[in-house]
């Protein structure tokens, strides 16, 4: 093999390793906040692929413009997640942790069914944007505008992310709140409502990584599921609630499943990523950045 | 009774005797009951004409079965795993390859399919019982859909093309019955029994007692002497050697299997949920689930317009929220309270 198809290789590995740390970043943010999994947030993703898809066959915009609207309607609906689901989920007096687990796991098979009974189970695709299609060429090495355009989104929201966690009220709300939960009511925060903005954010940011997806991946109600899995793991290995983690184990996961193909058929492209994840079990449980 | 009696009956023997025979009592009505309850079982098959519903009736009987012994881990112990599906597949495919492809009796094979599970269940608790909560689901989760993976990529076992089971006559021996569904329905039920009667016997022992501190605090448990993780191993093992058995059993029964039509996530899933619906870390819990889960989710399959509409999905995916979070204990906890009342009343 050639360096310049190793680097053709990586090049895309890291590519894709940053959306894969935007789509993971959401649900690590949303168990830092308040230690719930949430195992509806592939149908998240699913869900914001299918409102970019609406809104593009409803407005005939392009995706890109269309995605900071994506990720208002997402904030909305994990608001809303929150204050009609899983608020009630978490005063359960009895089996608190398996009722979180169900609960949003019904509200997972809640929203493949919704999106199949609209959408039908059809696998659909847009290819509207003036990205498609087009290659950035690097000296020889080819990479996809829809990918890069889509790592360079998820860069913008880490940073986005940094500054509103470290210079608003609301991120060192959300901070104190991480800490100690019980803590911030005394100095006057309100807990269910950084919850319903956790919940929001990591919504939003879950749909932006879901428009961003739309331009060169195909949609239909189930894709939300293999996403999912991808974001356990990167999360596992970031380290739960660590939020730079899942962007650093994003870049990891991306990579070593861009690495795997070099040595294994396509169809066994996941068993690295698998192989790491099992280790990180082994070695490190608590993750690369996290705490248990 | 009244207030002082209870607080007092430790310190004094006749009382303890008399709760020690209350107990017993109990225990026993409890075997009457199961033993009314399924005979009432044996005999519903022959009351119903109807082939589709005798299908039904198959997979209630199958399902309650597994999610009991998904109970075992789950509901007793508290470990809520979300890769059962493994365990499933690899009994489906050890009793489907034993006799597909050397001719090793069904019988052999539901065996050798069930310590073969179970023996995998061992080496996956060891890294994964040293993860508490959600990061054991997830890890098991992550196993399961690895398992999968690299099934599907067997050649050995078929890869993705699965296995067919030959046509032969009907048979006990070979446990196929190409026409008749009685024989399924009495081979679930069978399997129901056995993890029902494991259950009850183990719940009562150390073992059971170990298994429900671990769930409520670990800590405390261990501090109180319960070797921790040893429960969950003895666990684990025992509910994944009764499902891969349901593995084998569901593979006779549709005599065709690929990797997706029985290792999928959806498998793991349909296993929970039975005993979460009726009541998890409960004798009847899994049943009493089963029963209304998969009838539900089956008719509503055929008349709510069919798979692919999503209705089916909406109902079911409503019904697991809604029961999750309005009646953590389950559907059976209504009829505990009810009692409870009465008692009050009286």
């Amino acid at each position: 093999m050639t360096m310049q198809a190793l680097v053709q290789v990586l090049a895309s590995g890291l590519l894709t390793g940053l959306i894969y740390g935007l789509v993971a970043v959401g649900l690590s943010l949303i168990f830092g906040l308040m230690d719930v999994v949430n195992f509806a947030h592939g149908e998240f993703l699913m869900l914001a692929m299918y409102l970019t898809f609406g809104l593009v066959v409803v407005s005939g915009l392009d995706p890109i413009v269309l995605m900071p609207l994506v990720a208002a309607l997402m904030f909305v609906l994990g608001g809303t997640v929150y204050l009609g689901v899983v608020r009630f989920a978490m005063r359960a007096k009895a089996n608190q942790g398996m009722v979180q687990i169900f609960a949003t796991f019904g509200l997972a098979i809640l929203l493949q069914g919704v999106a199949q009974y609209l959408f039908t189970p059809d696998y659909r695709s847009l290819q509207v944007s003036w990205l498609g299609g087009k290659t950035l060429d690097l000296g020889g090495v080819y990479l996809p505008w829809p990918q890069v355009f889509g790592a360079l989104v998820s860069l913008a929201a880490f940073g986005g992310l940094y500054l509103l966690m470290t210079r608003t009220d609301f991120g060192r709300a959300l901070e104190a709140t991480r800490e100690d939960q019980g803590a911030v009511a005394l100095v006057g925060i309100d807990r269910n409502r950084i919850f319903a903005l956790g919940w929001g954010l990591g919504a939003a940011l879950v749909g932006l990584a879901g428009a961003v997806l739309t331009v060169f991946y195909y949609i239909h109600p189930g894709v939300g599921g293999a996403f999912a899995l991808i974001a356990y793991v990167t999360v596992a290995l970031g380290g739960f609630g660590s939020v730079f983690g899942a962007l650093a184990a994003g870049l990891i996961v991306g990579l070593v499943e861009a690495a795997t193909t070099l040595v294994l058929p396509p169809s066994l492209k996941s068993v690295g990523v698998y192989a790491l994840y099992l280790l990180v079990v082994l070695v490190r449980p608590q993750g690369l950045f996290g705490r248990l | 009774m009244t207030g002082t009696s209870l607080i007092a009956a430790p310190a004094i023997s006749p009382s303890l005797d008399a709760a020690a025979r209350r107990f017993a009592a109990k225990r026993r009505r409890s075997l009457y009951v199961g033993a009314l309850v399924f005979a009432g079982l044996a005999a519903l098959p022959y009351a119903i004409r109807d082939v589709y519903l005798q299908n039904v009736l198959v997979l209630t009987l199958l399902y309650a079965a597994l999610s009991q012994s998904w109970n075992i881990l789950g509901g007793y112990c508290g470990q809520i795993s979300l890769g059962h599906a493994l365990y499933f597949g690899i009994g489906a495919y050890a009793t489907s390859i034993l006799f597909v492809n050397y001719g090793v009796s069904p019988w052999l094979g539901l065996g050798f399919g069930a310590v073969l599970a179970a023996s995998v269940a061992l080496v996956i608790g060891w890294p994964c019982f040293r993860l508490g909560g959600h990061y054991f689901s997830i890890a098991t989760i992550v196993i399961a859909e690895a398992g999968l993976l690299l099934v599907q990529n067997w050649d050995f076992v078929g890869g993705a093309m699965g296995v067919q089971w030959p046509f032969n006559p009907d048979s006990w021996a070979t446990l196929q019955f190409a026409r008749d569904k009685i024989p399924y329905a009495h081979l679930a039920l069978g399997l129901l029994v056995a993890t029902w009667l494991v259950t009850f016997v183990v719940a009562e022992s150390r073992w059971g007692y170990g298994w429900r501190a671990v769930k409520d605090d670990p800590v405390a448990a261990r501090s109180l002497g319960v070797e921790v993780f040893r429960s969950k191993m003895a666990a684990a093992a025992i509910s994944a050697f009764f499902t891969a058995i349901g593995g084998g059993l569901y593979a006779s029964y549709v005599s065709y299997i690929d990797p997706e039509s029985v290792m999928s996530f959806r498998f793991s899933l349909l296993f929970a949920l039975p005993a979460v619906l009726g009541g998890v870390g409960t004798l009847w819990g899994a049943l009493v689930g089963a029963a209304i889960l998969i009838p539900i989710t089956e008719i509503s399959r055929s008349y709510l317009g069919g798979t692919g509409s999503g209705i089916d999905l909406i109902f079911y995916g409503g019904l697991v929220m809604v029961v999750a979070i309005a009646r953590p204990e389950g559907v059976l906890s209504l009829f505990k309270r009810s009692r409870a009342a009465r008692n009050e009343e009286a």
